[in-house]
């Protein structure tokens, strides 16, 4: 509550400059007002627990006191999550570089298509990944019963989820689409007679690759592999689900130390790291953004038909290659959930294998009489509710923000990037900060906001903010103020111009935020990890659960819910896609 | 050197070039003047080895280049924008040609320091070539086109992007620059002000075809068809009816006719009428033959001279500005009329 009083004191020093000062005191007074809201929720609940962690972590007596248990865990977990971020990143671009040409370069059947597929999983929730994975690979997955039943072995042959391979694959999976964005959107705009000056110059092909395609995309791989490389090192679910206890990154032991071992102040230490190791990758990554722009070709679309026959191996082979990889595990998450394949737990002897619609209707029946069980469908219930009223509070909070960037101002230039920050923080980290600040009664009453519900769709709008802002935006400043003088001059009233002008596109917009904010909060995992109460689970909380307990009806029923969740987040995925307006919104 | 048989070419089911033929001989500077899309480009890429025909030869010195990749041709090609590299400086650009050569590092540096001294540009060498204007662009690319000496320069519409003044006097350099050098040059353009200027020969393309060829005062003396007139913007572009006394008539009068061609009377022919030695005619010229009567539409200024439009979009070019609307009888010169068919 400090924040708040800190916040009144500075209102009332503004407010004070107004009087003294009167017409451009009120001019400043007027621009702030649409980012208060904005400012004293981010206050509140992420800047000030930011410091929170700063303080619990850097306290000089926590400090003193780490213990050698301690440093080796945060070397361990340094190391770790660097070695398997940049073995990501360099596994990602081993297939998105070749991906990237064959979309930029090359017109095949089913190319539209092939590319919306690489680009789902990016915006799938990661408990939908995982489980998509460890239903096709996991030892109740596809793979291992097929295998099973071929070879009529006991035990499943492939092991998959707890190896470093399973990140790497979904790491892989997640963000080849990144480079195939970045790194084929400068392809498709290389000027294809600097290749053509090259070779009357006299360069051989691969001469000509090397001195010149590689080194005018050289920004363009750098910056998407810094993107690559930030998002594998912050990455949660996918660890946490697919890697198993065996493997710890910084993300993955803030997690554990806080919510398994109680020791905040290594967990805010190594929140500390996370967060200043994301900021410099970040703020190198922004520095590379503006070199990515290669010279401008004069046509627009210089991809053709694979002409010889290397080209037609290299598109044959890469687009089934991205399609196997691609629809395989996307795919094997519905079907498992449909068919059983296995006995379920006490269910031997009178098995019927085959199609089957009982892991959906569990979903709906309390088996567990335990408190802290929480049947399936309540979870959905939970996480619609969380999802609504983050929707609506993003809404509030971005709404104001977005008309005010649209047109900005020097205040809003400067905020602009203060209300972007949250990006910059990790999902756990986030959580953490909401777990420490919030952990005692407020005032003098018995009320913990910790033990509320309340605090997962606070959690989710921080997260969901600067992208509903993001959307919200660039269609708020589309709407040419000379449309609107145009309809005035034909002689509509004020409101007949806001219908007839402002009213489509800002209902387009807002629908699409709408969406994006509804969607994240469904499928978020990382904060809510750390803030939802066991007792009002979200659904991806509660897929999590249900995959790491035993039996094949729990199984079942995480099958059912990552798809339920596929099903409804895919929709929300293409409903942005149709609202989106062209030429906005990449990365 | 250079020779072209029968070059056959498609783009997207139409066909761009319809049996191309001709040769480029040492030293000689040929222009390809035509038309935007008239397969120009499409021709020197050809030529370059960046593209392959789908029928016909190119051959140096009597060899067919078929199987010689472009890299290996040795010729240079100017692009339209000229296509510089961005990520290296005007020197790394120029010296890129003689890299690929192989050439020592010493020998390398002093050939590029003597092509930049040749187009003026010996400061600009460590300039970033993103921070030249247009028209120092321009002489960076033609620089790096010929540091490796090329067999046969080629030039893309390489001034279609400069401002006039500029244009006029790269077009200068680029004359003496190949007249030093001697290196034989195709040089395709849609300008006809540029061909005139740097051309040894013309070469004329339209709809595929070369449709005339010949030396810049002789495609002017001579157009040959009422395309090429018309293109090049001859003169005045009329039909008419041979009578049986042997003269014309046409929609503005009846003109006396003096060409090469056997017409027999009831033939329709196609006239060239220059804008150009037309006098208006006094009272007493009444009666004269070759005299030619029109409503003034339109006057331009145009420096010594004024552009006088007539109705029927007939133009001359007349010493002094008549009124508008003013009815005005012009005598032609003798031989003013000249049959395209």
């Amino acid at each position: 509550m400090k924040t708040v009083q800190d916040n009144n004191r500075r209102r009332d020093r503004i407010g004070g400059n107004a009087s003294a000062s009167l017409p451009l005191g009120r001019a400043a007074w007027k621009s702030l007002l649409p980012w208060l809201g904005v400012l004293v929720f981010l206050s509140v609940f992420f800047f000030y627990p930011l410091v929170r962690i700063l303080w619990v972590g850097l306290k000089p007596a926590a400090l003193f006191a780490i213990q050698t248990s301690s440093y080796l865990v945060i070397r361990d977990t340094s190391l770790f999550t660097f070695y398997q971020s940049i073995l990501s990143t360099l596994l990602t671009l081993a297939l998105g570089l070749p991906a990237a040409f064959l979309f930029a370069r090359f017109d095949f059947h089913g190319k539209s298509f092939l590319r919306t597929l690489t680009a789902i999983p990016f915006m799938l929730p990661t408990v939908v990944v995982a489980a998509g994975f460890t239903a096709l690979l996991g030892p109740r997955g596809w793979m291992n019963i097929a295998l099973m039943h071929l070879f009529r072995a006991g035990s499943p042959p492939v092991v998959f989820t707890g190896t470093l391979g399973a990140i790497l694959l979904a790491h892989i999976f997640y963000n080849t689409t990144i480079v195939i964005r970045i790194v084929g959107n400068s392809i498709s705009h290389l000027d294809p007679r600097l290749e053509q000056a090259a070779r009357s110059l006299g360069a051989a092909p691969l001469n000509v690759f090397w001195r010149i395609t590689l080194a005018l995309l050289r920004p363009s791989i750098l910056a998407a592999a810094l993107l690559v490389f930030i998002f594998d090192f912050t990455s949660f679910g996918v660890i946490l689900l697919l890697g198993g206890p065996g493997f710890s990154t910084l993300e993955v032991a803030i997690y554990t130390q806080a919510m398994s071992f109680f020791n905040m102040p290594l967990a805010a230490l190594l929140s500390l790291i996370q967060l200043l190791c994301t900021l410099a990758f970040s703020i190198l990554y922004s520095r590379l953004i503006p070199r990515t722009m290669v010279s401008v070709g004069p046509r627009g679309n210089l991809s053709t038909r694979p002409r010889n026959l290397p080209q037609r191996y290299f598109v044959g082979s890469l687009s089934i290659l991205l399609f196997v990889f691609y629809v395989l595990p996307l795919s094997a998450l519905p079907l498992r959930s449909v068919l059983r394949l296995e006995a379920d737990e006490g269910q031997r002897g009178q098995v019927h294998y085959g199609l089957t619609g009982d892991y959906y209707s569990e979903l709906f029946v309390n088996r567990n009489q335990s408190i802290f069980y929480v049947p399936p469908f309540e979870a959905i219930g939970n996480s619609l509710g969380y999802a609504g009223l983050t929707v609506i509070l993003s809404l509030l909070l971005g709404f104001p923000v977005a008309t005010a960037l649209a047109h900005p101002g020097r205040l809003a230039r400067l905020l602009d990037p203060l209300i972007m920050l949250p990006l910059g923080a990790s999902a756990v980290t986030l959580g953490l900060g909401l777990i420490i600040t919030f952990n005692k009664p407020i005032f003098a009453s018995q009320f913990m906001l910790i033990s509320s519900p309340v605090l997962v769709p606070i959690a989710h709008t921080i997260i969901a903010l600067p992208f509903v802002i993001r959307a919200l935006q660039p269609a708020l400043a589309s709407i040419p103020e000379r449309l609107r003088q145009a309809a005035a001059v034909l002689g509509a009233a004020p409101r007949r111009v806001w219908f007839a002008v402002d009213w489509p596109i800002v209902s387009r917009a807002t629908l699409s935020a709408a969406v994006f904010a509804f969607t994240i909060s469904l499928g978020e995992f990382g904060a809510s990890s750390l803030v939802v109460r066991p007792e009002y689970p979200t659904l991806p909380i509660a897929i999590a659960r249900f995959l790491s307990q035993p039996g094949g009806l729990n199984y079942g029923q995480a099958m059912a819910m990552a798809t339920i969740l596929m099903v409804v987040c895919g929709l929300g995925i293409l409903l942005i896609e149709r609202l989106r307006l062209p030429g906005v919104g990449e990365f | 050197m250079l020779e072209v048989r029968n070059l056959h070419k498609s783009y997207e089911g139409r066909l761009l070039l319809n049996g191309i033929s001709f040769t480029v001989a040492a030293g000689e500077t040929v222009c390809l003047l035509g038309a935007s899309g008239s397969g120009k480009s499409t021709l020197l890429r050809i030529i370059a080895g960046l593209e392959s025909a789908e029928q016909g030869q190119v051959c140096w010195e009597g060899q067919d280049l078929a199987a010689v990749p472009a890299h290996q041709r040795g010729f240079g090609l100017v692009f339209q924008d000229y296509a510089l590299f961005p990520h290296m400086s005007v020197l790394e650009n120029v010296a890129f040609g003689l890299k690929m050569l192989g050439l020592p590092r010493a020998e390398t540096e002093q050939r590029v320091t003597g092509i930049l001294e040749k187009v003026n540009l010996s400061e600009f060498s460590h300039r970033r070539v993103t921070d030249l204007s247009g028209g120092e662009q321009q002489r960076v690319a033609l620089a790096r086109a010929l540091a490796p000496n090329p067999l046969l320069l080629m030039f893309d519409e390489p001034l279609g992007a400069l401002d006039r003044s500029l244009r006029e006097s790269l077009m200068e350099e680029l004359r003496t620059i190949l007249r030093i050098t001697g290196v034989p040059a195709i040089y395709v353009t849609h300008d006809q002000e540029e061909a005139y200027k740097l051309a040894d020969r013309i070469l004329l393309l339209h709809d595929g075809e070369i449709v005339r060829e010949g030396r810049p005062a002789d495609i002017w003396a001579e157009p040959g068809s009422a395309w090429v007139a018309r293109f090049l913007d001859v003169g005045n572009i009329l039909e008419g009816l041979v009578r049986a006394d042997g003269g014309v008539e046409t929609a503005v009068g009846i003109f006396s006719l003096a060409c090469g061609y056997a017409h027999s009377a009831g033939d329709k022919v196609i006239l060239l009428v220059r804008p150009s030695g037309v006098q208006k005619a006094t009272g007493v010229s009444a009666g004269k033959p070759d005299l030619l009567t029109g409503v003034v539409v339109d006057v331009i200024f145009h420096q010594e001279r004024f552009k006088i439009v007539l109705a029927d979009h007939l133009y001359f070019y007349l010493p002094e500005a008549p009124e508008i609307g003013e009815q005005i009888t012009l005598q032609l010169p003798p031989g003013g009329l000249e049959c395209l068919s």
